[in-house]
């Protein structure tokens, strides 16, 4: 087998898919909250984007990314099939989230970072702690390991903003309820989109539950040495692709963070238009 | 005979004008004829001074000789006895510091060109198909790694393949080449040439492993379990930031940054490869070296209104090499001179918007003895731009020392090591910017061919080959 080949892909939703990747070198290193960085040349140069990594086998030597589709690179990977090859998979990187019995953890996934925070509920069950998956998405159709989540939580609940699975709401009113009903919790890990981030770490805060959140800055490198990936943290700079990318998520200045990832916004609508034009309308994909 | 009053050949210029629309090479290089002419003008000195200068000797008098021979083979083999890497080096060593500052016309006359005489060696001789890579003396039976792809690393590899070891080496990105990758652009090195001088180490077998981060994907304990010996040559790949209020800005980049989406991933092509890169209409550069020229060309290749370079001492104090900043300042930079960064403004959306600095005058000498630059007061003023590179320096990338605790590191954040290269770690070895914090291509190769040969000691087969 060659290293970097996608020995099997599987669509989760519409925009959601799950590759697993040869690269046992990346396989029997990795460790709960770590990334790699993937990148796939078409004709031309393509772009390093990180991903988070959800599953590994150190036997078979695979591990495996889940990558929404949401711009022009993921878009590319999407279309891609089992037994197509990424250009390079670089890993793992990032530090890995510290795995203790912290008691009670809640782990909460929004959309696509429900992928990424399998792995820490899973060491998190594994370590001895009782664990509560709070899981949010849009709607039922973008709601993905809903199985592998409740298979290992201790409770599982699910929220999606239009009311089409679980709870109707945010995953704050979930968490705002699960402390009324008196459940205590510990500690909390949180991955989605930032707003969600930044509303759960000062809900969390304010109930008195220490929150870490992992952060999704813009990325180039991952090693440390571009400082892109600058972030603010109790007032300090620090590079998420080495000192995190878990941080407490009541220190994170999430304004700034959601400023920075802006930063390309005209750039990549411009290169996703390009590629739609070019290759989306011609498959039917859409 | 020699004909040292004959003028300095310099190689077919791009205009200003043309240059700042493309990243294409600024000089063509000499051509059969004008290397000839150039190669005329070398007194063929007995005791070369300028071999004496360049840190690795390279046999000038010697190789130029070769040159009115057209023996371009030979040529290039000379130079590659001392110099692994001539099509690199001949374009971007500080020749003005080195080889042709210490040639014997300075003074009477322009110094001879040396630096495209070799480059003009390399490149011919490869077009000829007769530059030769060293051969490699028979298996040892030894195995080392090399940590790392830049100068230092690759002329490491070379030197112990050489000797006769297998060799591999381990790159973090997903292209080999280090600063010459990703820092230094496609106007002044050719991406064709770093992968041609790769070529040239992978033909001597040399094996090429990327996308391995040594700390992370595998670490230095298990390199030393796996191969006799290990040298590290991971460079200074930490960008030193300003530390200034308003740098988490949109807008603001590292140095390093910048030229890697330009460099590395071509962004400069955007949107026909996909890294985006984003240029303001007002540009300020912070530095005064290598990286704060090539940042602030880049963006000047970019089409904003201008470039500004903030340098807090005066242009004699500059230590990027004077022809890029001649070149620099052909193309239409402008340069801020004793003066400081203050601070970054930012508007409601958190975009930058101006530069605040103050004015320096130069002071007592220092330790160094370069005039340390004091602050006017009330000098302060605001430059109008919207986008700011930060190049004031960089330090080495802490992964492996953090991940290696026998690794000893000086307060500087380098690796401990000796003049041989040896660090405190049994077997492991270091060089170039990760042992000196940023310094040149020629010694941090120098740095990889002491270290190889002290390997070589250290794995009992000496320096005989
Ligand atoms: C540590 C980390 C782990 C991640 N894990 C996952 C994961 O497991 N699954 C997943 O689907 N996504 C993950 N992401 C996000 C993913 O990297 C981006 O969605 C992707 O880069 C978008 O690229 P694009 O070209 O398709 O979209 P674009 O149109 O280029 O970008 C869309 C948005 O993605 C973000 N983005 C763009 N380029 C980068 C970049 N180089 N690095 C980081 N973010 C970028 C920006 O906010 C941008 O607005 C992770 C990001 C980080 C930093
Ligand atoms: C923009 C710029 C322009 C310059 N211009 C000039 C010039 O004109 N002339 C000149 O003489 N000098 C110049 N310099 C300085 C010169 O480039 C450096 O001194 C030289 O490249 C150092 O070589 P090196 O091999 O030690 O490290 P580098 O060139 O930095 O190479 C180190 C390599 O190691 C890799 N690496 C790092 N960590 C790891 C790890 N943990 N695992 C695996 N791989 C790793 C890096 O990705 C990199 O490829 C310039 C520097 C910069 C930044
Ligand atoms: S290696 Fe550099 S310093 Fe030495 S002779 Fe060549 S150009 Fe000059
Ligand atoms: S010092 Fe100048 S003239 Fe003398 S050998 Fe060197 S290059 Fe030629
Ligand atoms: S991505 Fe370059 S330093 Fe973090």
């Amino acid at each position: 087998m060659i290293i970097n080949t996608v020995t099997d892909k599987k669509q989760l939703s519409q925009d959601i898919a799950r590759f697993e990747i040869y690269a046992p070198k990346i396989a029997a290193k990795a460790k709960a909250g770590q990334f790699v960085i993937i990148k796939h040349d078409s004709d031309k140069e393509g772009e390093r984007v990180p991903v988070t990594l959800v599953d590994w086998d150190a036997d078979k030597g695979t591990i495996v990314v889940i990558v929404q589709a949401i711009g022009k690179s993921t878009a590319m990977y999407n279309n891609l099939k089992t037994g197509d090859r990424f250009t390079s998979v670089v890993g793992p990187l990032g530090m890995p989230v510290e795995i203790k019995n912290y008691g009670t953890a809640a782990v909460v996934g929004g959309g696509v970072g429900i992928a990424e925070v399998y792995p820490i509920a899973k060491a998190l069950k594994e370590a001895g702690n009782k664990v509560i998956s709070v899981l949010g998405c849009r709607t039922k159709a973008l709601l993905i390991l809903e199985e592998e989540m409740k298979n290992l939580s201790d409770m599982t609940i699910v929220s999606t903003d239009d009311g089409s699975c679980g709870a109707k709401g945010l995953v704050t009113d979930a968490i705002q309820k699960l402390v009324d009903e008196s459940n205590k919790i510990d500690v909390g890990f949180i991955i989605g989109p930032i707003p969600m981030m930044k509303f759960t770490s000062i809900l969390m805060s304010k109930l008195g539950i220490k929150p870490y959140a992992s952060l999704n800055p813009i990325l180039l490198d991952g090693t440390g040495m571009c400082g892109c990936c600058r972030v603010t943290v109790g007032g300090e700079v620090k590079f998420a692709c080495v000192d995190g990318p878990m941080f407490e998520g009541d220190l994170v200045d999430f304004d700034e963070l959601s400023r920075r990832t802006g930063e390309y916004k005209d750039k990549e609508k411009l290169s996703f238009d390009l590629y739609k034009e070019k290759h989306i309308c011609k498959s039917g994909l859409h | 005979m020699a004909n040292p009053s004959a003028p300095r050949q310099k190689g077919i210029i791009q205009t200003p004008e043309e240059r700042v629309k493309n990243f294409d090479p600024v000089v063509k290089g000499l051509t059969a004829q004008t290397a000839k002419a150039e190669a005329q003008r070398c007194l063929n000195c007995k005791n070369a001074k300028c071999s004496a200068a360049c840190p690795v000797n390279v046999k000038i008098p010697e190789f130029i000789s070769l040159v009115l021979k057209d023996d371009m083979g030979g040529a290039a083999s000379k130079i590659m006895e001392t110099s692994l890497l001539p099509a690199i080096c001949g374009r971007v060593c500080p020749q003005e510091n080195h080889c042709e500052g210490a040639c014997i016309l300075n003074g009477r006359f322009e110094p001879v060109a040396v630096g495209l005489l070799e480059r003009y060696v390399a490149d011919t001789a490869r077009e000829q198909g007769v530059l030769k890579a060293p051969e490699p003396s028979a298996w040892t039976g030894k195995r080392v790694a090399c940590v790392g792809s830049g100068p230092s690393s690759l002329s490491a590899a070379a030197e112990l393949r050489r000797a006769g070891h297998e060799v591999v080496v381990f790159e973090a990105l997903h292209d080999y080449g280090g600063v010459l990758r990703y820092g230094i652009p496609s106007f002044r090195l050719p991406r064709e040439v770093i992968s041609k001088e790769v070529e040239t180490v992978q033909a001597m077998g040399v094996v090429f492993e990327r996308d391995v981060l040594v700390g992370a994907s595998v670490t230095i304990e298990e390199l030393k379990e796996q191969f006799d010996a290990v040298y590290i040559g991971s460079g200074a790949g930490l960008p030193t930031m300003a530390n200034i209020p308003g740098e988490n800005s949109v807008g603001v980049y590292s140095a390093n940054e910048f030229l890697t989406r330009i460099n590395l991933l071509k962004a400069y092509k955007f949107p026909e490869v996909d890294t985006p890169v984003n240029i303001g209409k007002r540009v300020a550069v912070l530095g005064g070296g290598n990286s704060a020229m090539d940042a602030a060309r880049c963006a000047m290749r970019l089409g904003p209104e201008s470039v500004t370079v903030v340098y807090r001492r005066s242009l004699e104090e500059m230590p990027a090499r004077e022809e890029e900043i001649h070149n620099a300042m052909e193309e239409g930079i402008k340069f801020e001179f004793l003066t400081v960064q203050k601070e970054i403004l930012a508007d409601e959306k958190g975009r930058v918007k101006g530069l605040v600095c103050t004015r320096n005058e130069l002071g007592e000498p220092g330790p160094d003895g370069r005039r340390k630059p004091v602050c006017v007061p009330g000098s302060e003023f605001t430059l109008d731009v919207d986008t700011v590179i930060v190049a004031i320096g960089q330090k080495p990338n802490p992964i492996i020392p953090k991940k290696t605790k026998e690794l000893k590191v000086t307060s500087k954040g380098v690796l401990e090591a000796t003049e041989f290269g040896e660090t405190s770690l049994k077997g492991v070895f270091a060089g170039g910017d990760i042992i000196r914090g940023g310094a040149t291509v020629l010694l941090a190769m120098k740095d990889g061919i002491i270290a190889a040969r002290k390997i070589n000691e250290y794995l009992g087969v000496g320096n005989d080959y």
